[in-house]
């Protein structure tokens, strides 16, 4: 697996971006003397124009470079810590669902629809209005938002692999349903739980930078969405305020999409869609 | 005769990283007009590429290395795409083994044929649907005017290959290459379509490229026969010469796993009843709705058999006959509608899922399909050990005995640290057997345990089971569509159709003195009953 995922030349690619953005977002206080709410300049420094800021100050003076790197751990954590609360509501409701059927299946599902039915964005800006603005709530209202689609995935997964003649065999043997299902459906649905969760990474940091751009993110945290959101008034005049955390944005989801994609031909060689000619 | 095909020295390369550098090595042959040729082998011998590559449908990264194959003074391998195009379908036809799969499901059948024509620009719409209705009588599906309206999944296995074949016939190839077209097929039906193409090779004089791994339907419709192993001919020859005094050992060794009509001796069986099942009955209701009647299928209905301790009782019936919920009935993985199934005194049907659940032990199924009825994630010894750890057996116990089974089993006790992929298809039917016989069952049940497997294979593992019968004294429902299969194991045969017990006797009974009508047609429609090898050699 690791050998098919290694020949994979955009994968590789995000690996490697990815890997720089966690670098920079760890050592964002090693790399950059002042922290990235201190004013250390005049405001409006164009990038490239001074040695020690190479990409310029902002509205108020302050390293927009240091920004961004502080700018990196808010993103990864809110992306990484949201997929991970969406998976654990997502996949035991969806496993429950695809491995009971029935009723269970019924309510589960139309609890689901319930939460597909209103806008993504709409209720992460609903809930984050009705919380305090905290990283945490912040989290918490995007990984509610995006545990749905998980249930269903995991629902659709372990309903064909429940018909699988080892499941016969597991309850011949005598173990019981939730037995049978932790232990011998449920391992064989990660390949495409931990592909879509790459993906759902991405769009987690999307959605966080939405929401701080409309002044709704952490107002105690820098990041991506905040410095678009500031910058927006004075775009004209002072292009890198927007430009580079848009840069980052891009790249880190871009990293993720591609080792999202190369998970997947990895894992599922079957469906790779560059496997036949 | 002329010469339709003569493929010469053809070598097909596999792409890097496959089990061996050729599927196909220096492969020569050549089929006369109006012959058939059956090319024979097991799984991975490379039969089907040899017949892909001349249709130009190698999958991607395996490519013809060397060799040719001339069909009318041209190597159809090299021709362009264009022509191999005009070529396909007008003057070489294919015909493949899933006809359910190769029809598309959601075109009618008159479509589908007269889209042949349509391919090679050929008479006008209302010519066409002439031909597709003559093709379609020819071909003898029943009422060719409602047949030629219908959709594929409103036609059953048999008339969907009919109708396969009428496609590949409507351009009047030259050659027909045919690719285990009655595999999927029961043996009724399969009787059926090789008459069909024998008479069609008469009455249209084309060349057949037959490839099967059924020497019985080699013995009923070759003139010519082909043995290839591992991507090389090892044996080539007139039907009658290969199949009495075949020269090769692996040619030999292929027709001596053939289940035989030979009957085994009959045994003493004892009194005691290991599985009794009474008045079984299971019906699937499907659709219904506000306005619809709910379709009921009868699949088992009414059925009453005993099968005794240390006995092995085949059932046979052909697809839909309910002898595999009859066999999923007795472990209760279908809870069956009305009836018993007693099993040392105790009714599995009546327990609730709890007491159930305790029971289970008792009765064991090893499954047909050997790759999927293992959990490609879990170690051999894990799927071994699961059921006795949970009856309450100490893990260090379960573990021993474990080894000591797959010991048993013939596959030593090193497999139990490995995974399901590492084994073949034959292999994992042997863990299948060791993790039934853990459970220490009072029965066993065998749903089509064998009939996944190569000839070679199957010839093993129904040796397994015979001596696991002899040394375990184990009971056996063994439940399979193959005639000739339950003949060589079993004591006593059950036949099934349409959910009804039909005959059940002995084995010398049932092939001797078939009581009913239904069992005799079976008998006659084995591939190979008339060929009498022990006559022949």
């Amino acid at each position: 697996m690791w050998n098919r995922f290694r020949s994979n030349i955009g994968a590789m690619v995000g690996v490697l971006l990815l890997l720089a953005v966690i670098l920079i977002a760890i050592f964002a206080p090693l790399l950059f003397a002042h922290s990235p709410w201190q004013m250390v300049q005049r405001p409006f420094l164009p990038p490239f124009s001074m040695d020690g800021l190479p990409l310029g100050t902002d509205t108020l003076g302050r390293d927009v470079a240091s920004q961004l790197a502080y700018g990196a751990r808010v993103s990864l954590l809110v992306g990484l810590v949201s997929t991970l609360v969406a998976l654990l509501i997502g996949v035991p409701l969806g496993a429950l669902a695809g491995f009971y059927g029935g009723y269970v299946d019924e309510g589960a599902m139309r609890f689901t629809e319930f939460f597909q039915t209103i806008p993504n964005f709409a209720l992460a800006i609903v809930l984050v209005a009705i919380f305090e603005p905290t990283l945490a709530s912040i989290t918490l209202a995007i990984a509610i938002v995006s545990w749905p689609p998980v249930a269903r995935l995991v629902r659709a997964e372990v309903m064909s692999v429940r018909k699988r003649e080892f499941v016969d065999a597991a309850t011949l043997a005598g173990l019981s349903k939730p037995r049978i299902l932790v232990r011998q459906v449920l391992p064989n649905t990660v390949s495409p739980i931990i592909v879509m969760a790459s993906l759902m990474v991405a769009t987690a940091i999307l959605l966080e930078s939405s929401l701080s751009f409309l002044g709704l993110g952490d107002p105690n945290a820098m990041s991506w969405g905040y410095m678009i959101g500031a910058a927006r008034t004075v775009i004209r005049s002072s292009w890198w305020l927007s430009f580079f955390p848009g840069i980052a944005i891009v790249i880190t989801v871009l990293a993720l999409n591609l080792i999202g994609e190369g998970l997947n031909d990895a894992l599922n060689p079957h469906l790779s869609r560059k496997g036949k000619a | 005769m002329s010469t339709t095909l003569a493929i010469e020295h053809l070598t097909i390369g596999l792409p890097e990283g496959a089990d061996r550098p050729f599927a196909v090595e220096d492969v020569t042959m050549s089929i006369e007009k109006g012959e058939i040729l059956c090319v024979v082998g097991e799984s991975g011998s490379g039969k089907s590429m040899t017949a892909n590559a001349l249709m130009g449908l190698l999958p991607p990264g395996v490519t013809v290395k060397a060799g040719r194959a001339m069909f009318e003074a041209r190597d159809v391998i090299r021709l362009p795409e264009p022509e191999k195009q005009a070529l396909r379908g007008a003057s070489i036809a294919m015909i493949f083994q899933e006809p359910m799969t190769a029809l598309n499901p959601l075109m009618r059948i008159g479509e589908q044929i007269a889209e042949v024509f349509a391919a090679h620009d050929r008479y006008t719409q209302s010519e066409r649907r002439e031909k597709a209705l003559a093709l379609i009588r020819e071909v003898q599906l029943p009422d060719p005017e409602k047949i030629i309206r219908a959709y594929p999944f409103q036609l059953s296995g048999g008339q969907r290959q009919r109708a396969m074949i009428a496609m590949a016939l409507a351009l009047e190839p030259k050659l027909l290459i045919a690719d285990e077209p009655t595999t999927a097929l029961d043996v009724t039906t399969q009787a059926q379509i090789l008459k069909l193409i024998l008479d069609l090779r008469e009455r249209r004089g084309m060349a057949v490229m037959f490839i099967t791994h059924d020497f019985g339907v080699v013995a009923e419709i070759a003139d010519q026969v082909i043995v290839m192993r591992e991507g090389r001919v090892v044996e080539r020859g007139i039907a009658a010469d290969v199949l009495g005094n075949p020269q090769h050992e692996y040619t030999k060794r292929l027709l001596d796993a053939i289940p035989t009509g030979t009957l085994p001796q009959a045994r003493q069986l004892s009194d005691t009843p290991a599985l009794e099942i009474k008045g079984l009955r299971k019906v699937y209701r499907t659709g219904g709705g506000l306005f619809k009647p709910v379709r009921e299928v009868r699949a088992v209905d009414d059925v009453s058999l005993t099968v005794a301790r240390g006995e092995v009782l085949g059932l046979v019936g052909e697809s839909g006959s309910g002898k595999s919920t009859l066999g999923r009935t007795a472990v209760r993985l279908v809870t069956p509608d009305g009836g018993q199934v007693l099993v040392g005194g105790t009714d599995l049907a009546a327990l609730s899922d709890e007491e159930l659940r305790k029971q289970r032990h008792k009765v064991q199924m090893v499954f047909q399909d050997p790759y999927a009825s293992l959990n490609p994630r879990q170690r051999i010894m894990g799927a071994i050990t699961d059921g006795p750890i949970t009856r309450g057996i100490p893990r260090k116990e379960a573990e021993a005995r474990a080894r000591e089974l797959l010991e048993i089993v013939g596959l030593g006790a090193e497999a139990a640290s490995r995974f399901p992929h590492e084994f073949s298809g034959g292999q994992r039917q042997r863990i299948g057997i060791a993790r039934a016989l853990a459970m220490d069952p009072e029965l066993i049940i065998a749903d089509e345990a064998v009939s996944a497997l190569d000839v070679s294979i199957q010839a093993q593992v129904l040796d397994l089971l015979r001596a696991l019968r002899e040394k375990l004294e184990l009971s056996i429902l063994f439940i399979t569509h193959d005639l000739r299969v339950a003949a060589q194991l079993c004591d006593r045969i059950a036949v099934m159709q349409k959910g009804k017990l039909v005959e059940i006797g002995t084995v010398h009974e049932i092939f001797l003195e078939p009581k009913q009508d239904y069992t005799r047609q079976l008998l006659a429609a084995v591939p190979g009953a008339g060929w009498d090898r022990q006559g022949a050699a």
